[in-house]
Order: structure tokens, then sequence, then C-alpha cells
């Protein structure tokens, strides 16, 4: 029942303070967060593959939307919105894929939602919201293509991903196109800090929404994250030297 | 401006969940299993549409007018012959997947053959590439752990030996917890944006 009533407490807590700093008052912008040098490149790679008429492609990984890993899948639809809204003037529109049936809709659904909302719907295309495949190394094979022949200039790999992915990352090196990788999974963390051109470690995934302009909302999180990291950090320390005096609270 | 109706629905089932989860009332819990239920079960068709997607995107570029991939033409038969043959049979029949296990062994184990040269190759060009502290950290951690993990320092019975290796393997778990700790902060904040309406993954 107390891992309940701390849960709760904790999911609670995050909720009120993300809605404080939402708040124009207390919310700064992006400009108030740490440079990250990866977004700094990856805002430079758009702008070069919308002027040179190249194509961006985000490939969300293949986490199911039923798992608990989704949430990296769902930030990586967000950021998918974003560049899709950064490069809705390119001659190509930006290319996503999926290893899930349901993320394949979603991310159909983000790109349409893009170009709706900038009176450009006529340009949408069914296609450039695709499933890959559906096991984690047909997907891989499935997202090949996109990687060599789709004048793709800007690859975002962004989500649940195996060790596999490195197939990916050594393609779209082959092809000298520019790289944005992170992942929530560990082994495939290491494989891409190896092979992708820019990676982002941990939770850093999360916040490739807040660096690209996305809404308060997203720098908002990052500042509740760094909020409760340092609880965490306080409660480990307090625990750590409890324990060194003898008092064991759990 | 985006169907405020559509958003509205998501929220109060994404509470409706949130809650089961943390308030124990009967009722609650039976209305999460149904709608977690629904989820599984639109989750099932969102595969059959996505398999659809899949096999149409495969034709068109089969019979696009310019840039045809002829791979795809593999893709249609493979997908045509293991749904004719998945549904004359039945999925379960043992020669169905003595077939599907014939195949799809082989060639994703080819796949992780190309992968663990790629990555050997990625490995030797990343001190090239990009030269800095932590890489070369990672460089000597990888270098370290093949050499814990193949079993060489196995046989050299030595208590500082033994201190220092059971030290260098509990680093990588340490490491772990805060990266996993990290991402399940990013996760959490990321489910409150879905359950405030600021972040919406569906267009509505």
């Amino acid at each position: 029942m107390i891992d309940l009533m701390i849960g709760l407490g904790v999911v609670l807590f995050s909720f009120a303070i993300l809605i404080i700093l939402i708040l124009p008052r207390f919310n700064r912008g992006p400009r108030s967060l740490r440079p990250i040098a990866a977004f700094q490149h990856l805002r430079r790679a758009i702008g070069l593959s919308v002027e040179d008429g190249k194509r961006v492609h985000v490939t969300l990984g293949k986490s199911s939307l039923l798992e608990p890993t989704n949430t990296s899948a769902l930030s990586g639809l967000a950021t998918l919105e974003r560049i899709a809204q950064l490069s809705i003037l390119s001659d190509r529109p930006p290319l996503a894929t999926s290893g899930d049936g349901a993320l394949a809709i979603l991310s159909q659904d983000t790109l349409r939602g893009v170009y709706r909302t900038g009176n450009v719907l006529e340009q949408y295309d069914l296609d450039r919201g695709r499933l890959a495949g559906v096991t984690p190394l047909s997907y891989i094979a499935g997202a090949l293509p996109a990687f060599r022949s789709e004048n793709v200039s800007t690859h975002i790999l962004i989500g649940n991903f195996g060790p596999e992915v490195g197939l990916l990352t050594q393609a779209a090196d082959q092809q000298r196109a520019f790289t944005l990788a992170a992942s929530d999974a560990l082994p495939a963390q290491a494989v891409l800090y190896a092979t992708a051109g820019q990676t982002l470690i941990g939770e850093e995934l999360y916040a490739a929404p807040a660096y690209l302009n996305a809404g308060p909302a997203h720098v908002a999180s990052l500042r509740v994250q760094d909020i409760l990291r340092w609880l965490i950090i306080a409660g480990i320390g307090l625990g750590a030297i409890l324990k060194l005096v003898g008092i064991s609270i759990l | 401006m985006r169907d405020p109706v559509a958003a509205a629905i998501a929220i109060a089932i994404g509470l409706v969940i949130l809650a089961g989860y943390f308030v124990p009332i009967p009722l609650l819990s039976a209305v999460q299993s149904t709608l977690l239920g629904w989820a599984v079960i639109i989750g099932a068709f969102a595969a059959l549409v996505g398999i659809t997607n899949l096999v149409f995107n495969h034709w068109r570029k089969l019979t696009g007018k310019i840039n045809r991939d002829y791979y795809s033409l593999f893709a249609l038969i493979g997908f045509a012959l293991a749904l004719a043959v998945g549904l004359w049979f039945g999925p379960g029949d043992p020669i169905v997947q003595q077939g599907v296990a014939a195949i799809i062994v082989p060639v994703e184990a080819s796949l992780m053959a190309a992968l663990a040269v790629a990555l050997a190759y990625a490995c030797l060009r990343l001190l090239r590439r990009r030269l800095d502290p932590m890489t070369i950290l990672f460089v000597i951690s990888t270098v370290v752990f093949l050499i814990l993990g193949s079993g060489l320092l196995a046989g050299i019975d030595m208590p500082l030996v033994r201190d220092i290796t059971m030290f260098i393997d509990r680093l990588p778990v340490a490491g772990a917890r805060g990266i996993l700790l990290g991402i399940a902060l990013g996760g959490l904040t990321a489910g409150l944006r879905i359950l405030m309406g600021a972040d919406r993954p569906y267009s509505g």
C-alpha cells in the first residue's frame, strides 16, 4: 500500500509542478536550457535538407503503444510533429517509419495534422508514414530502403530500438547522411553511441521536442525532470547516510 | 484547431486508467481492465491496417513509373505465400512453423552476423571520427569488459584482482540505474503532458 501512496504522491507532485512551470511567469522558453550540441547540429541539418530539396526521415522504433516503452515513441511523435512543421516548405516532405501498426497510424495522423494546420493538406501523402516491419529485424530490413534510396539527408532515430539499430546507422553513415539517434533501451544506446553521428543519452531523448521549440509544456517537463532528479539524489544521499549511522527506514 | 472532444475523451480515459493503478476500488479496476481490453483489440486492428499499408506501399514501389524497386516483389511474394499458407493450414501447423522458421531464422542470423561486423568496424572508426574523453572512455571500457566477460581473469586467484574485478563489474550496473532513472522520469513527464492535453499524439 505504501508504494501505491508514494507513486500517487510522485504523480500528483509532478503534475502540480508541471502546471506551475508551464505558466508564462515561470517559463523562460528553450533559451534557458543547457546547450546540447546534437540539437544545434540537428537544426542546421534540417535547414540544409530544406535548402537542398532533400528529405528528413524520422524513424520511431518498434515500441508497441500497449507496452511501457511507448513513452519514447510518444516523444518521437512530438519530435516528428515539430520536424514536419519546420520542413513543411520543403519540396520533399518528411518521411516517418515505425515498427508497430498503431505507431504507423499515429505518425500518419501527426503528419496529416501538421499539413492541415499549415493549410497545405493537399500536399499530404499517406505514404510518408509507413510501417516498416512488425518484428525487430523485419522493421530494420523494412526501414533500410529509406536510408538508401529516398533522397534523405537527415535521419532522426528516436524511440525503442534493439542493438540491430546499428544496421540503420551504418547505412546512414555510408550515404554520408546526418543522424541523430536516441533510444530508451540501454543496449541500443551503446550501439548508437558507437555508430550514430549524434547520440542522445538517457533522458535527453525526451528533451528533443523542447529543444526544437515544440512548446512551453515540453520545456516545463524538463524542469520537472530536473526537480525530481535532485529529489531522488537527495533521497539516495540521505538513505546512504542513515544506513551508515545504522538507521534503516525501509 | 484540434478537436477538443477527442482530447477530452483521451484525457478522461487516461485519468481513469491512471486512477485504476493507484486507487484500489473494484469498479475502477473493472473499468480499467475493460478499457485496456479495448486498447488491445484496437491495437490488433491497427496492426492489420499497418500491414495493409505496408503491402500497398510495396505495390506502389513495384508499379511506380519512376525508381521502381524490384525488391518489393520479393516482399509481396513472401507476404502472399505466408498469408495463403497460414490461412490454409493455420499458423500453429508444424509444417507452417517449420517452413517459416527455415526462412526467418537463417535470414535473421545473417542480419545479426552483418551487425556484428558493422559494430566492430564502427568501434574501430569511432576514435578517428570523434576523439574526445568520452569516446576514449567508451573504447577502454569496451575492451575491459570484453576481457572480463571472456573469463581471461577467472583463473587468477588473487584477492586484490578479485576485488578490483568485482568493483569494475558493479560500475555498469550503477551507470545503467542512473540512465534508467532518467528515462523513467522522462516517461513520467511525457505521460503527464498527454494527460494534460499539452502533447497530443493524435490530431483529433
